[in-house]
């Protein structure tokens, strides 16, 4: 049976269309449209019901290490507060998962607590994962169901979380993670996104799931700050623009981050479970890397066969669409090194048809955060 | 859904108006709504002949590529290349700005035989 989230008859009210996404029922566009959505974000504030997504919390004497030795990236030098992006990989070195790592500060009940975000996907496999490598007096607990998850991402949203938050939530720095109290609700507000944009997480009790939804919404509508839901459709422009990899896509069990251009999320000085792997990879050197190509004369999609120009096949597209901030038809896509270059002419085999494409720079859209002011 | 009471339309909801001897063809506003934002046409080439039904080029949309087809046979005279720099014309204006091509039916009787606007209607509404 679909599941859906608490704010599925909110989406239904607004118009939205549904899709089926990793066993829930998610909301993929409103009436105004999937590109309006995305330029909304782009222009203002957009607001994104990601409840799907799973929380787990990983605490006790020790979890620090234990998870440390679970995730690609380095976490022990962390501060409570502070949130990092990691891979959960398997032996061989392939991604089960991207996360969102907080860590906490230790409160009176637990010790060196984490608060671990992961994909809807592949909710039940990490949280087995995480129980099966870690033990007592290390706790996991999978809180995906009492906490409610959502986004508010654009170049207008701190404004908005600082005046319904009535914290200095501008004042905190990129990947931190603060509480507080919204509409009388404690939330946790970590500065985060996957949109390419500034913005926040939100994270509440979920009987509150529409209380806060709605009050952000009016509360954007008093400030005179333009504001709407953004479906799934427009959620996956926005974060292939801004070069980020949606599992299944840019990532899988079988693609290692090394493909995926994700090495910067493995930390090779300390030891975690996939490494001696990648580093048999390194030295073996790698058969395909992840690419960004431009194409001219259609729209390339996830399985449309990438060429050389020769017209031999040497890859194929993993995610493709139309992208609304760069007004270009671009694709992610794995192709042998030596067609890694930026420059580099191919094509894309649309409906049998090979279209002209070009490899270009990552990522199409430098996330405003990141840019150098 | 909007009709333009003009033109005559297939269950595959393309629809065709008559302008002198030719016929004009796009898609529904009801096909439009459907599909969503679209991001690209698909044109076929000006003098190509195609059989009554067959495809004659591909709408994409935001998420998915959709096959049009032609409600009558016949011979392409013009495409509308507007539509290469715009193709969301058809999502503005389906039955005017968002045409698509113009071509010379085979058998110029063969308009009456497509569905009326009430038959559509009902078509589309049962989806």
């Amino acid at each position: 049976m679909m599941k859906t989230t608490l704010l599925h008859s909110w989406h239904e009210a607004a118009g939205a269309r549904f899709a089926p996404f990793a066993g829930f029922d998610m909301p993929i566009q409103y009436p105004t449209g999937a590109i309006e959505e995305h330029k909304l974000t782009r222009r203002s504030v957009g607001l994104f019901d990601i409840d799907h997504m799973g929380q787990v919390m990983i605490w006790g004497p020790g979890a620090g290490e234990a998870l440390s030795r679970l995730v690609s990236n380095r976490i022990l030098d962390m501060k409570g507060g502070e949130a990092r992006y990691a891979l959960l990989l398997n032996d061989a070195g392939g991604v089960i998962d991207d996360l969102f790592i907080y860590r906490l500060a230790p409160t009176n009940t637990m010790t060196d607590p984490w608060f671990v975000v992961v994909n809807a996907s592949n909710r039940e496999t990490d949280v087995a994962h995480f129980k099966a490598h870690l033990a007592l007096p290390v706790h996991v607990q999978d809180i995906s169901d009492e906490t409610y998850m959502i986004a508010v991402q654009g170049p207008r949203a701190v404004e908005l979380i600082d005046h319904i938050s009535g914290i200095a939530f501008s004042a905190t720095a990129r990947f931190t993670m603060t509480e507080a109290f919204i509409h009388g609700v404690p939330c946790r507000i970590g500065r985060t996104g996957y949109t390419g944009e500034d913005g926040a997480e939100l994270f509440y009790p979920a009987e509150k799931a529409r209380q806060i939804w709605e009050y952000i919404l009016t509360t954007a509508k008093e400030l005179g700050i333009e504001a709407g839901p953004i479906g799934l459709a427009a959620r996956d422009s926005l974060r292939f623009e801004a070069g980020m990899p949606l599992h299944g896509h840019e990532i899988s069990p079988s693609i290692t981050p090394l493909e995926a251009l994700l090495s910067w999320a493995c930390d090779f000085e300390k030891d975690f479970i996939g490494k001696a792997a990648l580093l048999d990879l390194k030295s073996r050197g790698l058969s395909r890397k992840l690419v960004t190509i431009n194409v001219k004369g259609g729209v390339p999609r996830e399985g449309y066969p990438v060429l050389d120009q020769e017209g031999r096949e040497i890859g194929n597209c993993v995610a493709g669409m139309y992208c609304p901030t760069t007004e270009t038809y671009s694709a992610n896509a794995f192709v042998p090194p030596a067609f890694a270059k930026v420059g580099t002419e191919l094509a894309v085999s649309i409906r049998g048809s090979a279209k002209p494409a070009v490899v270009v720079q990552r990522p199409l859209y430098v996330p405003t955060y990141r840019r150098t002011k | 859904m909007k009709l333009d009471e003009r033109c005559r339309y297939a269950k595959t909801h393309e629809w065709a108006r008559r302008d002198g001897s030719e016929l004009v063809i796009g898609i529904s506003d009801h096909a439009q709504h459907s599909l969503g934002d679209i991001v690209f046409v698909d044109l076929p080439k000006v003098g190509v002949s195609f059989g009554k039904g067959a495809a004659f080029g591909v709408v994409e949309s935001v998420k998915a590529a959709s096959d049009i087809y032609v409600p009558v046979a016949g011979k392409v005279t013009a495409v509308n290349t507007q539509l290469q720099d715009a193709p969301d014309l058809i999502n503005k204006d389906p039955y005017g700005d968002g045409w698509i091509i113009r071509l010379v039916p085979e058998d110029p009787a063969a308009f009456d035989s497509l569905l009326s606007p009430a038959e559509y209607e009902k078509i589309a509404a049962e989806e």
